[in-house]
């Protein structure tokens, strides 16, 4: 490790001295590579398979659920076995696709694409740092990764079928074979996989925080820090939290399937026999779960939520509203998702008095929630609103999580949980508030720092095309859902037709899929966009967006160690838009008061005193 | 038909992605020099359609929430049911209010204040007011709701009343087992390594109480009494659910759990009231346990009281040890004269006596 850091070093001084660099060879540039824009990218691409695959599964079994007479024998060449001699999909591999969805979505795309791309990416360049504090373990994360991933791939062609117990894979069923094929072989390689993943994401996570407290520029405090920043750091916080608790509850799960231990077993009958196990408790594994689980969601949502702060403010042309704001509410989702995770839980048996003050708590973590969306529509009043794509997928992701956020009002009191728990109105809740919303920040994310990661820019008309199919598409297939939800169909079912009582709706579902299937469709625009522009597209002027951050005063091509000569000092905030009294409608955060004397306000004056101005060029 | 629909579909994308893409950049070629502003064409149009937007979603929302009303309504049936139903139309009318607002402001800003070259946009990094409005309200509106939640929560998660009809329900991959106390009031226990093929929920006849327990293939209940429903899980987790009740709770294995409410409708009630002849309240699976999740259905039947007494008196003849006497060896020495007289076993013997007599001539 050490030793490579001593490596980038003298690389680093090379460059300073002279401008020739000797060249980095093939496997050193972009496979093993330690710079943290080419991992971002190693996370970008991959997250961008798995989105591939996570929702191809989603419309194999959407073609299930909306058109439950279909014939599917056009997928034998593909599903083989799991396509019955009737030409049906198999009821037991339709869990097994829901199952993997969900892992694949929340962990590989989420979690990994969105954190995994966006904080290696931004934060040495927004921070002003050459690269991160470790550059071995942040390329240890990117392959720990990769491996889970190649693990989680393998599973789906084994012969038993992957994991199939839900993405949440409660024992007992997923710790006994007998229960459901799935939790043989696929459920051994699912609890791997997430082993490896959770070692990525801790190396990760230690990583950002490291560099985000350590490697700030001269003039970064923490009050002048992006918000992206911010959300990357407490996004890490949290999963270096809550990653842990998840691997213990895999391992005592691994335990108890391979060696006889009763943590989450007890007083069983399945297949014939009473098991020996006893003592175990089922609902001990939920407490361990959820407690990554909650904290998960807001790893998923917070990284986003940063994106999007920052993607409004540049397109408004405006200061994001209550900065400080911003950030104490992130502080306190981020304390409060620790203290949440039994809201998914009312209806398991524990203490009602835990639900009641469950309950309390979940409400309360709506108040910093609501601020947050209260802020990004301040933040667009009496702007001047420029529709990049990266703005209108930011828009779209306020919209989400506001018509997602308040359907968690309904599931977060316990009461009106007994009826709406696993029904598809928590499933058009969190994809909404969760899932679409932080897809809608992978994507704005993506639209808007292309021009860096590629140097050229993404084509705008497909780009807004994209985003009103997706959008549309999106509500389309999730708002119905809602209705679905109330009138109490269950999650997780393969066809509705034992139960009288779900009779209805074959059109709204039939609806939801064809929706679903545009709205998989339309993100073939977005990889064409994505895959030409990296060849193709127009060079990137310097600062497309006309940006505060740090960012956007490298290179276009920027080498390993971001800044040709000194890193940049920073003087200001990041949201100096339209200031009154400035030349221009931004300000970056290189610019010193000292030189802006026509715009700073009382208190900027003062601190011009304090500015070490030493290497500053004076701007025009 | 469909495969062939759904193939020209895909080709169709692809081929007017391609088209549009060739267009645009080519129009792009030809508009570079006009367009000098950083601000991408068309800007106005996204503002646009956010517009329009807005008001498709909020009329299809209104027109379809009001126009399916009764279709995703269902009619309830339990006593608590009507106090959490009241709760969930004022969170449905405080959440709508919220949703709309914020939408239209979200969605008129990004029209209304759309990029003119003339404009500056309002240098506004904070307001401390403003952020103690939307702090405290939204506080207060929640503690409000959550206050009216937790009463009613505390009422059905509370002890079950003493005049209660115990029921035990245990869920089994993939069906559901009902098992009534029968004359003496009261369930014997069970112990899972008593569970058997036939003896599917494992009683244990070392109890006496559990002599005369009768296992019906349907759930039967009184109406207007209240159900106290002692729950438990016999391979995976499973959910014993109902929407018409709002009743909702998870059968563990290892970990008996419990539900109580009141049903106030009766199955014949029920028909008439929804019109259909056919309707029966079904007991629904709704926590993932293998492949035949989806078909775990139980009946539910709502008797009126004096329905329920002739059908539990008629039933408590039918208790497991008597239909099934091989289990009498279970049954410890001391206990099983009483055993026989609490399952009604003599009275088999003497029928089966006189039935071998009868066929005999």
């Amino acid at each position: 490790m050490s030793v490579t850091d001593i490596q980038l070093q003298e690389d680093l001084a090379h460059d300073d001295h002279h401008e020739d660099h000797h060249e980095q060879g093939f496997v050193s540039k972009y496979i093993f590579s330690t710079d943290h824009k080419t991992i971002a990218k190693q996370f970008l691409i991959t997250g961008i398979f798995w989105a591939l695959i996570g929702g191809g599964l989603s419309i194999i079994f959407r073609l299930q659920l909306g058109f439950p007479e279909m014939d599917l024998e056009w997928l034998r060449p593909m599903l083989g076995q799991w396509i019955t001699t009737e030409g049906k999909l198999d009821a037991e591999f339709y869990l097994a696709l829901v199952t993997m969805h969900g892992t694949i979505m929340v962990f590989f795309v989420l979690t990994a694409g969105l954190s995994g791309t966006f904080s290696n990416f931004l934060i040495p360049l927004q921070i002003g740092a050459r690269d991160m504090a470790s550059g071995f373990m942040n390329m240890l994360s990117y392959w720990f990764f990769f491996a889970s991933s190649v693990v989680m791939f393998v599973s789906f062609f084994i012969e038993t079928g992957p994991a199939g117990g839900g993405w949440t894979v409660y024992p007992p069923l997923s710790a006994l074979p007998q229960a459901i094929q799935g939790s043989g072989l696929g459920m051994t390689l699912w609890l791997v996989s997430m082993a490896l993943f959770i070692a990525s994401s801790l190396l990760g996570g230690i990583n950002y925080i490291t560099t985000i407290i350590n490697m700030r520029t001269h003039g970064m405090s923490f009050s002048r820090l992006p918000l992206t920043i911010w959300a990357f750091f407490i996004t890490a916080i949290l999963g270096l939290l809550s990653f842990p608790v998840l691997l213990s509850a895999a391992l005592l799960l691994i335990f108890d399937r391979s060696f006889g231990t009763s943590f989450y077993l007890s007083e069983i009958y399945i297949a014939g026999e009473a098991l020996p196990n006893v003592g175990g408790s089922p609902i001990l594994y939920q407490h361990l779960f959820w407690f990554l689980g909650h904290p998960e969601v807001y790893i998923v949502i917070l990284p986003a939520l940063g994106i999007t702060s920052e993607i409004i403010a540049t397109n408004s042309r405006k200061p994001i509203f209550g900065y400080k704001a911003m950030i104490g509410s992130m502080l306190g989702i981020g304390f409060l998702s620790f203290i949440v995770w039994a809201h998914h839980m009312f209806v398991t048996g524990m203490n009602p008095f835990l639900g009641s003050v469950f309950t309390i708590l979940t409400l309360v973590i709506a108040v910093p929630s609501a601020i947050k969306a209260f802020n990004y529509i301040t933040t667009l009043w009496k702007g001047n609103i420029v529709f990049t794509p990266a703005m209108l997928f930011s828009i779209g992701l306020v919209s989400f999580f506001i018509s997602g956020g308040l359907t968690g009002i309904f599931l977060g009191n316990s009461v009106l949980d007994i009826n709406l728990h696993d029904t598809y109105f928590v499933v058009a809740h969190f994809h909404l508030v969760m899932g679409s919303a932080s897809f809608f920040g992978l994507l704005a994310g993506v639209y808007h720092w292309f021009p860096k990661m590629f140097g050229r820019m993404m084509n705008d008309k497909l780009g807004k095309l994209h985003f009103w199919l997706s959008f549309v598409g999106i509500y389309l297939v999730f708002f119905p859902l809602h209705y679905i939800g109330i009138a109490g169909f269950p999650r997780r079912y393969y066809s509705f037709t034992s139960f009288e009582t779900f009779n209805i709706y074959g059109d709204l579902n039939a609806l939801v899929s064809i929706a679903a299937i545009l709205t998989f469709a339309a993100q073939f625009i977005f990889l064409f966009n994505f895959f030409y522009s990296i060849y193709r597209g127009k060079l990137a002027p310097a600062n497309p967006w006309k940006s505060n951050t740090l960012e956007w005063t490298t290179p276009r091509f920027p080498e390993h160690g971001n800044w040709i000569g000194a890193i940049p000092k920073v003087f200001r905030w990041p949201y100096d838009y339209s200031k009154p009294g400035a030349k221009d409608d931004f300000i970056p955060q290189t610019v010193p008061y000292s030189h802006t004397p026509e715009s700073n306000l009382e208190h900027e004056n003062e601190l011009t005193k304090e500015e070490d101005l030493t290497g500053v060029e004076k701007a025009n | 038909m469909l495969n062939l629909i759904i193939v020209i579909a895909v080709v169709l994308i692809i081929a007017v992605i391609f088209t549009a893409y060739r267009v645009t950049t080519l129009v792009d070629v030809v508009k570079k020099d006009k367009n000098k502003s950083h601000v991408p064409s068309g800007n106005s149009l996204q503002g646009a359609l956010m517009i329009v937007f807005l008001i498709a979603g909020i009329a299809g929302f209104f027109y379809f929430s009001m126009k399916e009303y009764d279709t995703y309504n269902l009619p309830i049936a339990s006593e608590h049911a009507v106090v959490t139903e009241n709760l969930f139309w004022i969170t449905m009318a405080v959440t709508v209010f919220v949703f709309i607002v914020t939408q239209i402001f979200l969605f008129g800003f990004g029209w209304k204040y759309r990029y003119k070259e003339s404009n500056t946009a309002h240098y506004y990094p904070h307001n401390n007011k403003l952020e103690m409005i939307w702090t405290i309200v939204p506080a207060i509106v929640l503690a409000w709701l959550i206050i009216s939640g937790l009463k009613q929560w505390n009422v059905v998660t509370g002890p079950a009343p003493e005049n209660s009809e115990v029921i035990e329900v245990m869920g089994y991959q993939y069906a559901w087992a009902f098992r009534y106390p029968g004359k003496d009031g009261e369930l014997g226990s069970y112990d899972f390594r008593k569970i058997d093929a036939i003896n599917s929920m494992g009683i244990d006849l070392t109890d006496q109480k559990g002599h005369d327990d009768f296992m019906p293939a349907q759930l039967v209940l009184p109406k207007g009494k209240p159900v106290h429903l002692k729950i438990r899980g016999r391979d995976v987790i499973h959910s014993v659910y109902n929407p018409h009740f709002r009743l909702q709770m998870n059968a563990v294995p290892g970990m008996p759990t419990r539900f109580w409410f009141t049903p106030t409708l009766s199955t014949a009630e029920m028909r008439e009231k929804t019109g259909n002849p056919d309707f029966n309240y079904e007991l629904v699976c709704n926590k993932i346990c293998g492949k035949s999740h989806y078909g775990m259905k139980g009946i539910i039947v709502v008797l009126e009281q004096d329905e329920y007494d002739s059908w539990y008196k008629e039933n408590q003849e039918n208790s497991f040890l008597k239909l099934n006497p091989g289990y009498i060896s279970q049954v410890p020495e001391d206990l099983k004269e009483a055993a026989k007289i609490a399952a009604g076993i003599e009275n088999i013997e003497k029928e089966q006596k006189v039935t071998t007599a009868a066929s005999s001539f």
